[in-house]
């Protein structure tokens, strides 16, 4: 053993070297949230929970043109459609199958009315799997609950779209 | 079109198309010769089997000699030397400019439209049109036109191709579609907005190469990708139309004419096409028992227990509905004769025409040959309710010239014919010009149809067929010009298969049978069996399932692979496109499980030893085409027509148990041919 060994021996030195580090890191800002209560900012472009939005006028936007779900890798969307009353073509069923989705977005690329959106919400976990197969109803109340974020995050996308 | 005849004796031009050069027939088009060199020419007017407009302007070529600018390659014959360019710069700034002609006013509501996916505008404008629309100014407006139940109007994204302007006044004969004002205030319309009303109406949906005509029935229900695609043929008459059914999941969603030539070119019937939304209601999809008069609910076995209870060493019968594919007959025949019965019918109203040579009770000219005949004699049929399809044919041979005579009450034909009254017995003493036409025509025709076959036309109508000779080589080519039409898809099969008596039902109801296995029989009159267990095993609850006592769910001519042999004698195949719903089961499975329990072998135990079983025996039915039934057999003498003709389709679009249970086909009888005013209805 040499000796600035045995010097380091007796006064602790890598004892003092480790407190120095955590000292360090206990002045540094905190890496971690306080998550729920606090949360990391997102992206506008996050693609999180489905939605189906609705006009200003409260008419649904989907038209049923079924390109989402022809384009849909992971077969996650199924729709039927016939013309309502008014002749217009709209779905009858619109189920969006959570547990498949793969989260690749190319649904809301291909929608040609922005109906179908990925929104910011990223806490939806349930409790039984069959919380996870959405139906129409389930998605537009979510394009409504969501709404003024998904408009606000389409918003500050448009420049680069 | 070009005439097939013309080619082999005229000269060939010589063109070059993009340095290939080729030679093509002598009154060729441009667009032909490009297609014959393999190039592929856009376009949205010029259709094969209609005449030229020339008015989308979409299949400029270059040509030299010519002027120097693009030329409407369907209108320009090709001639000697030309030089012909597809892939010039000019070409293609002249199909840009088209296209972006067209879509100034082509509304781009796409993804709303039904035409979306299998569009010749969408798929052009991608492969021929430019990037982007230049165009910011109000794009054209027109109003709806109301077309009838089956063709949904939206008119503003109409072209102005006028196929279907061409098509009514062309091929279906009736002058309904029309084109009003000039330029781009033109409109298509229906003359004074009424539905179009002719049997092949619907074929316009499929000629508008955009979403302007859609049909109604499918409106918004699926798209093109999303459709599993059967080819299959159809049953609602006895042309045995090539079909495409188009089936997502076990329900299918429309069905489209598939090209052939020889039967069906590429038209169909709107009731072919449209009554397949029968195919989901009414449908027997469980067995039933009739107890104490009513019919209840029940299981195979019980149902098998009292057939067999019921068969034991007493006589069976079987008769064959009207629908029904060549492989259930033959099972159902296989059964009989395991349990010893000959008790085959298939005529199910009670028709008894001598069956001996099935030369005698064919389609002999077959459907693309009477075209060319040049005077054909019609006894007792309705054509364009009994065969639309034949009636076009029949259009074609009038416009070259035939003379066209009909025995039976009057129908509006289209085209040029001369009615002989309502009574068969004419046949014995036709009118002088009538024989002397007949007898002069290098290339005559008889057309028996049902109504004439009823009224004992048969026998007549063959005696005049040897007296005319109308068995004769001309050019060379063997011409056959008797012929039998059938109502029922499953007939000449039938009659293959020798489900016929010599005096037809009537020697059924005479053995009086002590189970009465009835496949599908819409037609029988049930109360001549009173004494008899009636089993009937068939899809849909119409005429024959209200009067049996026993129900076994069978399969619907979409939910099974089978073969058909249309009237002229074709033999085809159809494959399956869906599954049967509920308990129902394919037909010749129901056959081959009863004759379990009745403790007889029938020989097969698969689909395949089924077909390989009846092949063996009737080696007709195992190969696509026409069968050869041999010369025409000689007339009966003693038999004499007589009595006024009654034609036994009282309903084009209500003919069969799945027609009528269609909710389409219903409409278009109510406002078709009832006149009910369902327009405001469909708003």
């Amino acid at each position: 053993m040499s000796i600035a060994q045995l010097v380091k021996s007796f006064t602790l030195w890598e004892f003092l070297k480790a407190h120095r580090l955590t000292l360090k890191y206990f002045f540094k800002p905190k890496a971690t949230i306080n998550y729920p209560y606090e949360k990391n900012p997102i992206s506008p472009r996050f693609r999180g929970e489905h939605a189906l939005r609705r006009y200003p006028n409260g008419e649904e936007r989907c038209i049923a043109c079924k390109l989402c779900e022809a384009v849909c890798p992971a077969l996650a969307i199924t729709i039927e459609s016939e013309p309502r009353d008014d002749g217009s073509r709209r779905t009858t069923r619109y189920d969006l199958d959570m547990t498949k989705c793969i989260y690749c977005g190319f649904c809301q690329e291909a929608c040609p009315v922005d109906a179908i959106v990925e929104g910011p919400n990223l806490e939806y976990s349930t409790e039984t799997r069959e919380e996870l197969l959405y139906d129409k109803a389930k998605l537009l109340a979510n394009g409504d609950k969501w709404e003024r974020a998904i408009a606000a995050n389409l918003e500050a996308d448009a420049p680069y779209r | 079109m070009v005439s097939v005849d013309a080619q082999a004796e005229t000269e060939m031009p010589t063109v070059t198309v993009d340095g290939t050069e080729i030679e093509v027939p002598d009154g060729a088009t441009v667009l032909q010769a490009c297609e014959l060199a393999g190039k592929e020419i856009p376009r949205f007017c010029y259709h094969e089997r209609l005449s030229i407009a020339g008015n989308c302007r979409m299949c400029l070529v270059e040509v030299k000699p010519g002027p120097p600018k693009p030329q409407a390659s369907c209108a320009l014959p090709a001639t000697q030397g030309q030089e012909i360019r597809t892939d010039s710069e000019m070409v293609k700034k002249a199909r840009e400019g088209v296209m972006e002609f067209l879509l100034i006013n082509h509304p781009l509501d796409c993804p709303i439209c039904d035409q979306g996916g299998e569009c010749d505008l969408q798929d052009q404008s991608v492969a021929y049109g430019r990037g982007g629309s230049r165009y910011h100014e109000n794009k054209r407006a027109v109003t709806e036109k109301y077309m009838g139940p089956l063709i949904k109007t939206i008119m503003t994204r109409c072209i102005h191709c006028t196929r279907c302007v061409r098509f009514s006044e062309e091929v279906a004969g009736v002058d309904e579609i029309g084109a009003l004002y000039r330029g781009e205030d033109m409109q298509i319309t229906t003359y004074l907005e009424h539905a179009a009303k002719h049997e092949l109406s619907a074929n316009v949906i499929d000629l508008c190469p955009v979403g302007a005509l859609t049909s109604r029935p499918y409106a918004y229900e699926a798209r093109p990708w999303e459709l599993k695609k059967t080819l299959g043929i159809d049953v609602s008459d006895a042309m045995g139309s090539n079909i495409r059914i188009d089936a997502r999941g076990r329900e299918v969603l429309r069905v489209l004419p598939r090209n052939n030539d020889d039967v069906n070119e590429e038209w169909l019937s709107d009731k072919a096409r449209w009554q397949v939304d029968g195919l989901a209601r009414r449908r027997l999809d469980r067995v039933w028992i009739r107890r104490d008069g009513k019919l209840q609910p029940a299981s195979w076995d019980e149902a098998f227990g009292m057939i067999a209870a019921a068969a034991r060493g007493a006589s069976v019968a079987a008769v064959a509905g009207d629908l029904l594919d060549c492989e259930t007959m033959f099972a159902a025949r296989r059964l009989m004769t395991a349990l010893g019965s000959d008790l085959l019918e298939s005529r199910q109203t009670g028709m008894s025409y001598p069956v001996g040579n099935l030369a005698g009770v064919n389609f002999n000219t077959t459907f693309a040959g009477i075209e060319t005949a040049d005077a054909v004699l019609v006894v007792g049929s309705h054509l364009r309710w009994e065969a639309p399809l034949l009636n076009v044919r029949l259009r074609k041979a009038a416009k070259r010239g035939a003379k066209i005579f009909i025995v039976g009450p009057y129908w509006d034909t289209t085209y040029a014919a001369e009615f002989l009254g309502d009574d068969a017995s004419i046949l014995h003493d036709l009118p002088d010009h009538v024989a002397a036409a007949m007898q002069s025509a290098a290339r005559p025709a008889i057309v028996v149809g049902a109504g004439g076959l009823v009224a004992g036309a048969h026998g007549p109508a063959l005696a005049l067929a040897h007296a005319w000779n109308v068995v004769r080589d001309v050019d060379g080519v063997r011409w056959n010009g008797f012929n039998v039409l059938h109502m029922a898809a499953a007939r000449m099969g039938a009659l293959m298969l020798g489900f016929a008596r010599p005096r037809g039902i009537a020697d059924l109801a005479q053995a009086a049978p002590a189970v009465l296995l009835s496949l599908g029989a819409d037609e029988v009159d049930y109360t001549r069996f009173t004494g008899a267990l009636k089993v009937y095993v068939g899809h849909h609850g119409d005429k024959g399932a209200a009067a049996a006592d026993i129900i076994l769910p069978g399969s619907a001519y979409t939910e099974k692979a089978g073969t058909y042999v249309s009237t002229e004698g074709r033999v085809q195949f159809a494959d399956k496109a869906a599954f049967a719903p509920g308990d129902a089961r394919e037909d010749w499975t129901i056959l081959r499980a009863l004759a379990d329990a009745l403790g007889v072998s029938v020989g097969f135990d698969s689909f395949e030893q089924l077909r390989s079983a009846m092949i063996a025996e009737i080696p007709g039915l195992g190969v696509d085409g026409l069968v050869d039934f041999g010369p025409l057999p000689a007339a009966e003498s003693a038999e004499r027509a007589g009595g006024t003709i009654v034609y036994p389709v009282k309903d084009f679009y209500l003919t069969n148990p799945i027609a009528r249970a269609s909710a389409t086909m219903q409409r278009c009888s109510a406002e078709l041919l009832h006149g009910e005013n369902l327009a405001e209805a469909a708003e």
